[in-house]
């Protein structure tokens, strides 16, 4: 009995343990959210989303054309990311070829160790020297790259998931294979990939690394994607190492603003995610 | 297989028409190698990207390989003006504050996980796991934000005096509080790499089936001891891989940490004092880097930097195959 008594005990003790750890983990959350609806929430207002950077020392002026340029960047990775990645984490997870697949799967998960401003470095060497100028469409290729390993592994993960048998009832239908993974495996994996797209947009959301010498950033409108293009978080780094007060301010009122879009980006694909067949 | 098919072809004969079997059988067929060709292809050009990578870094590099070799990595110094340039402060830099943070971290983020995944109330799982997907997605910029204007004062004028008068004597301790340095960058590491240890490891346990807990459970043992004997055990590959996920996110972590480690190219003890890590000086200097070799230095930082990802994340995937972990069982 005083071993059973013992043994509750510590089961009583590693509970609270494991509740306080996970306690500390979101603990900075709600500080640092703490800090940014305070310092963001204060100086953000309708010139943030509507004007340019005014000149250095001039107070106001907002950082519309940063928003409108991280969009940008953010299509241009999900168009060039998105398909290359589920189609790869869909080879993986059906091709029969092992050697070929262990090599994409380890390569796949070397890349998703990569830091984002090696691959920075990459595409500046690939696209920025080549085209002779920073430019959006080395931003956006920059982003890309960081987004295919994220998208292919959870594809893979999500379409393994699938049930064998699910497969196989179609495939004794005399259904052809490719008809039912893109038919039947694919739909059913769905709401995994969706999640695993969302975690990808979320994060290269927020990149700023990989942005420094492929967007470069710009302080007016960008002229066409062969040009540099302002980004979110390069303005809200320049912003905070800068000595200007007002520039800090601004910089929360921007961090406030990517965090918000961040979210947004993780709101709309679990909406997305549950809407189909009410699932 | 082929006796079969006629018994089935008998019983529905109207519907079945040997003719038209055999002609969606044929388009079925080229579908599908049409389809492998595609997917194939896909993987192929992952692989030659992958390669590219590596290549043109190498590529890039090149001058300052051939006029540093192996001193790169072993020299101290780095000198624009002078055109000498040495890693090795950096080198420090990143594995110390990657350390540092692994340190804080891993308890912190496997006890969540253990906490989310096996101990909690039901009711409390989906919001905190949430939050912590929350923290996950925040951008490392604002991070860095944070760090610069409350982290950073709040080690100067608290953290650290508290620290230097009672762990003074640790050569760790010493020196004066500056705020920005090794301690801000490691606590702001381990404040970001935490929710990926804890999302995966969360996940590895949720993968592990339930009748290990069941078993367990059956035979008389407490919630606790469940975790540690029927889920922990046969999750353990995947939680190494947690672990080293979230190592390889603290090693190139880039901009949170160029914010607060202080970027001065110095070797220090004392985790108060400022330092700079691989992915910070390449931050900092790249767009100001004049000449070709400063430039090719930088790269060559880079491709380190690569490699080591690639050495972490190598060893990562040998771990996990040697364990043998629930992906590989369930696939299996």
């Amino acid at each position: 009995m005083t071993n059973l008594g013992r043994r509750r005990l510590i089961d009583r003790l590693m509970r609270r343990l494991a509740a306080l750890a996970a306690g500390l983990v979101v603990l900075p959350l709600v500080v640092i959210f703490g800090f940014l609806l305070y310092q963001g929430g204060t100086a953000v207002n309708l010139d943030f989303f509507t004007q340019l950077p005014k000149p250095v020392g001039e107070p106001g002026g907002g950082m519309v054309n940063a928003i409108v340029g991280s969009l940008v960047l953010l299509g241009l990775a999900g168009l060039l990311g998105l398909p290359a990645g589920i189609l790869a984490g869909l080879y993986l997870a059906e091709s029969r070829d092992r050697r070929l697949t262990w090599l994409v799967r380890f390569l796949a998960d070397v890349l998703n160790g990569v830091p984002s401003i090696v691959i920075g470095i990459f595409a500046y060497t690939v696209v920025v020297l080549p085209m002779r100028g920073f430019s959006a469409l080395a931003g956006g290729i920059a982003l890309a790259i960081i987004m295919i390993p994220v998208v292919l592994r959870t594809t893979e993960e999500m379409v393994r998931l699938v049930p064998a048998s699910l497969r196989e009832a179609a495939l004794a239908l005399g259904i052809p294979e490719w008809k039912v993974i893109l038919r039947v495996v694919v739909p059913t994996a769905r709401a995994g990939m969706v999640t695993g797209a969302m975690v990808a947009i979320a994060r290269i959301a927020g990149e700023t690394a990989p942005l420094l010498f492929t967007a470069f950033g710009n302080r007016f409108w960008h002229q066409g994607l062969d040009e540099p293009i302002a980004a979110l978080p390069l303005q809200i780094f320049a912003y905070a190492i800068a000595p200007y007060d007002d520039w800090h301010r601004q910089a929360w009122a921007g961090a406030l603003v990517l965090i918000a879009l961040v979210f947004l980006v993780s709101l709309v694909a679990r909406f997305a995610t549950r809407r189909p067949g009410g699932a | 297989m082929e006796r079969l098919a006629p018994a089935g072809a008998g019983a529905a004969p109207s519907r079945l028409l040997p003719g038209a079997a055999s002609a969606s059988a044929r388009s079925a067929v080229s579908g599908d190698r049409l389809f492998r060709a595609l997917l194939r292809a896909v993987g192929l050009g992952f692989v030659l990207v992958m390669l590219a990578m590596i290549a043109a870094l190498a590529i890039a590099a090149w001058p300052a390989i051939r006029q540093f070799g192996w001193g790169f990595v072993v020299e101290s110094n780095w000198d624009p003006v002078q055109e000498s340039f040495g890693a090795l402060p950096f080198i420090y830099g990143t594995l110390l504050s990657s350390i540092l943070a692994l340190l804080i971290a891993v308890p912190l983020g496997l006890g969540a996980a253990i906490y989310l995944a096996e101990l909690a109330p039901a009711w409390i799982r989906p919001p905190v796991g949430f939050l912590i997907e929350l923290l996950a997605a925040v951008p490392s910029v604002v991070y860095g934000l944070w760090g610069i204007f409350v982290l950073a004062p709040l080690l100067r004028s608290w953290v650290q005096p508290f620290l230097g008068a009672t762990l003074g004597w640790l050569p760790l301790f010493q020196g004066p509080p500056y705020g920005v340095g090794m301690l801000a960058a490691g606590i702001i590491l381990a404040i970001m790499v935490v929710p990926f240890i804890a999302t995966v490891s969360r996940d590895v346990l949720l993968a592990v089936p339930s009748q290990q807990r069941e078993a367990a459970l059956a035979l008389g043992a407490t919630g606790w001891e469940t975790t540690r004997v029927a889920v922990l055990r046969y999750g353990r590959s995947g939680l190494i891989g947690a672990i080293l996920l979230g190592l390889g996110r603290a090693l190139g972590e880039t901009m949170a940490v160029t914010m607060v480690i202080g970027n001065r190219p110095e070797i220090a003890a004392s985790l108060f004092a400022p330092g700079y890590t691989m992915a910070s000086v390449i931050a900092n200097e790249f767009t100001e880097a004049t000449s070709d070799l400063y430039l090719a230095a930088l790269i060559e930082v880079a491709l380190l930097l690569l490699v080591i990802t690639v050495v972490v994340n190598a060893l990562a995937r040998l771990l996990v195959w040697s364990v043998g972990g629930p992906v590989k069982t369930v696939r299996e």
